[in-house]
């Protein structure tokens, strides 16, 4: 389990152009009227950009409501975009149509952090398997679908697998049930698997080998994963590349090590900075940055970092810095970063 | 420096009695909590760790119940106390401070009445104009401003409410502040901000800090001493820097290595086999024997005590026992 071994170049599966999503906070005839036709919205994620390529672990960090978790959804067009395309394996995803789409979705998958509220506390272990099973692969025999389940039960450690197939959520332990919620999205076979903070609900001691099944199954599956952690330490463990988020924007993307051993934006030295070491010798003495994450249905004007950035100045407030690959694969969305290259 | 006891624990047995049968959540634990130390106590979820810090309040109601062993906070034997005397002493001398703010505030309650209710309702004879005062004085220290007080829960954000929290706490002058995943809810920088704050008021008000959390990461951040339960059971105990360089208890090892550290280069983590046990069903001997690598006879056996070692640490394994031969 090491972030060293790189994945040989190959072609990008997913690439975000210019993905914006706005929620309007409310909605209807009414609120159209008291606000004068401008309905005001939440900047979940504005004008995002990023490819994933094939084989890798792309993490997506950032504190609760920079927009990590919208942009997995709009990956994988459980959300329609406000503006922008997201395009897998070359084709622009809302271009599809409905049943397109469907058929699409076999080849995409998604792992929530909380297991129990993914699985139906009425469906046994195999039923819930078996479900999306029935819907991508109708064609084979149930004899076959029943093995592809016990087949995919095995694959994740759940030994034997029939010994569990009857069995229900609640019955299994947490990390037993993420287990499941991995072997669900992976028995139809799929090219990519967003997961949403897949190990933060498990304990530590359970952790370690959650991710190292992931990365074996990635693996055997030649997988690709869109992993989304607000744990910087973890990311750091089985990420290849890694973006950075902050308030809906994409402040920094490169290779973890890059990004990690020279974070060229201060928002994520910030955040590197505060990650607490689990080693007493090395107690934290760097300062930090003043307040919290502003609101999302006002956010500051020009960079969105600037209130409570160290080293903002005046152009900060006013104009929006553009992304600048300032170093080779290494690109940052700050007016004065070329002072940490 | 003098070692002085603020809180001795000894043989704290508590159970939940359930359809199941009775779940023994904190298993005869004994520690001390020094004044003016932070003390880490550190273990999984369904350890029992909350459960023990809810103990020290004497704060359970059916189904669960201390069914034994001895509680000395600052000289005063709490479990002789009455139910109206234990009142004083929680809020007045022991504060807690949960995991989730928002539901541990009154959400119809501006912040200020949070404070001037408490400090009115454990000091009588304050007036309510000195009461504000305090508050207002109290809060200022914690960097919630003046026109903020006027504000309601939900206006604040998670690190306020946390602060507010733990001004609740200081309002009565509370000797001992027993804090239950204090951070667990807030964001990095925000916890990072908490526990710088958690260090200064200790300095201030000479404050004795029971820091509950699952976080490694933020008991080697901020805590003197740390305290590790597996199982309902307190297994190790010493000085952060010892157990941090030199973990004695195989659970204790293993734990720490299994976190992510993100200053180390490529270190393989330790995968630790197997699950925390059923407490409904505990498994014989030492509880950490199915899982433990270093595994023994005598750990089916026989439960290992807490001893002795080093200047100044505690383990229970057998390793380290003098019946460890057996």
């Amino acid at each position: 389990m090491t972030s060293s071994a790189q994945p040989s170049p190959r072609k990008d599966l997913v690439r975000l152009e210019h993905v914006t999503k706005h929620f309007p906070v409310q909605s209807g005839f009414l609120a159209s009227l008291l606000n004068k036709g401008h309905i005001p919205a939440v900047h979940a994620v504005d004008d995002v950009n990023f490819t994933i390529r094939q084989g890798e672990v792309f993490g997506l960090a950032g504190e609760s409501g920079s927009g990590k978790s919208t942009v997995g959804r709009l990956t994988l067009r459980l959300h329609d975009p406000t503006s922008g395309h997201v395009f897998f394996d070359g084709t622009d995803l809302n271009q599809l149509n409905a049943e397109e789409m469907r058929r699409m979705r076999a080849r995409m998958q998604l792992v929530f952090q909380d297991p129990l509220a993914s699985l139906n506390p009425r469906m046994t272990i195999g039923q819930a398997i078996l479900h999306p099973v029935t819907i991508h692969m109708s064609d084979i025999s149930k004899a076959e679908q029943r093995r592809c389940v016990l087949n995919i039960l095995t694959a994740v450690g759940m030994n034997p697998p029939e010994s569990f197939y009857d069995l229900f959520p609640h019955q299994i332990s947490g990390g037993q049930r993420q287990r499941i919620v991995l072997a669900r999205a992976l028995v139809t076979n799929p090219e990519l698997i967003v997961a949403d903070e897949p190990i933060a609900m498990a304990d530590v001691s359970v952790r370690t080998l959650l991710l190292d099944l992931m990365m074996n199954l990635k693996k055997e599956f030649d997988l690709t994963y869109l992993f989304i952690t607000h744990d910087l330490a973890t990311a750091k463990y089985i990420c290849h590349r890694i973006g950075i988020m902050y308030l809906g924007k994409l402040m920094e993307v490169g290779d973890l090590q890059d990004v990690y051993s020279r974070p060229l934006h201060p928002y994520t030295q910030a955040l590197l900075a505060a990650v607490p070491v689990p080693d007493p010798k090395k107690r934290r003495t760097q300062e930090l940055p003043m307040g919290e994450i502003p609101n999302p249905i006002d956010p500051p004007s020009g960079c969105r970092f600037h209130p409570r950035c160290t080293i903002a100045k005046k152009i900060c407030s006013q104009e929006e810095p553009v992304m600048r690959e300032l170093l080779p694969q290494h690109i940052v969305a700050c007016h004065f970063a070329e002072q940490f290259k | 420096m003098p070692v002085e006891i603020l809180y001795s624990i000894r043989n704290l047995d508590v159970e939940y009695h359930t359809r199941g049968g009775d779940v023994r959540a904190v298993d005869s634990v004994s520690f001390d909590i020094r004044r003016g130390e932070i003390l880490g106590l550190v273990g999984e979820s369904a350890c029992g760790k909350s459960t023990l810090g809810k103990a020290l309040m004497r704060l359970h109601r059916k189904p669960a119940s201390i069914v034994g062993g001895q509680l000395h906070f600052d000289g005063r034997d709490l479990m002789a106390l009455t139910e109206d005397e234990m009142r004083t002493v929680r809020g007045g001398e022991i504060g807690m401070v949960f995991q989730d703010p928002m539901t541990s505030l009154n959400p119809v309650q501006r912040i200020i009445e949070h404070l001037t209710e408490t400090i009115l309702a454990h000091e009588p004879n304050t007036s309510k104009k000195e009461a504000r005062l305090r508050a207002g004085k109290l809060a200022e220290k914690l960097g919630i401003r003046a026109e903020r007080l006027n504000e309601y829960p939900h206006q604040m954000s998670g690190g306020m409410r946390q602060r507010v929290m733990i001004s609740l706490a200081l309002a009565l002058r509370a000797k001992l502040v027993i804090a239950d995943e204090p951070t667990t809810s807030l964001d990095v920088i925000v916890e990072a901000k908490f526990l710088d704050l958690l260090r200064e008021l200790r300095q201030e008000f000479d404050l004795t800090i029971l820091l509950i959390t699952h976080n490694i990461g933020v008991v080697a951040e901020v805590s003197d001493r740390v305290a590790v339960m597996y199982a309902a059971r307190l297994v190790e105990i010493g000085d952060v820097g010892s157990i941090f360089a030199n973990p004695k208890h195989p659970y204790t090892r293993g734990l720490l290595h299994s976190v992510p550290n993100i200053t180390l280069g490529d270190i393989e983590l330790y995968k630790m086999e197997g699950a925390p046990p059923s407490l409904l069903r505990p498994p014989t001997g030492c509880r950490f024997h199915p899982r433990c690598p270093d595994v023994m006879a005598i750990c089916k056996r026989k439960n290992p005590p807490l001893q002795k070692i080093g200047s100044d640490n505690q383990v229970a394994c057998w390793l380290y026992g003098k019946e460890g031969d057996a």
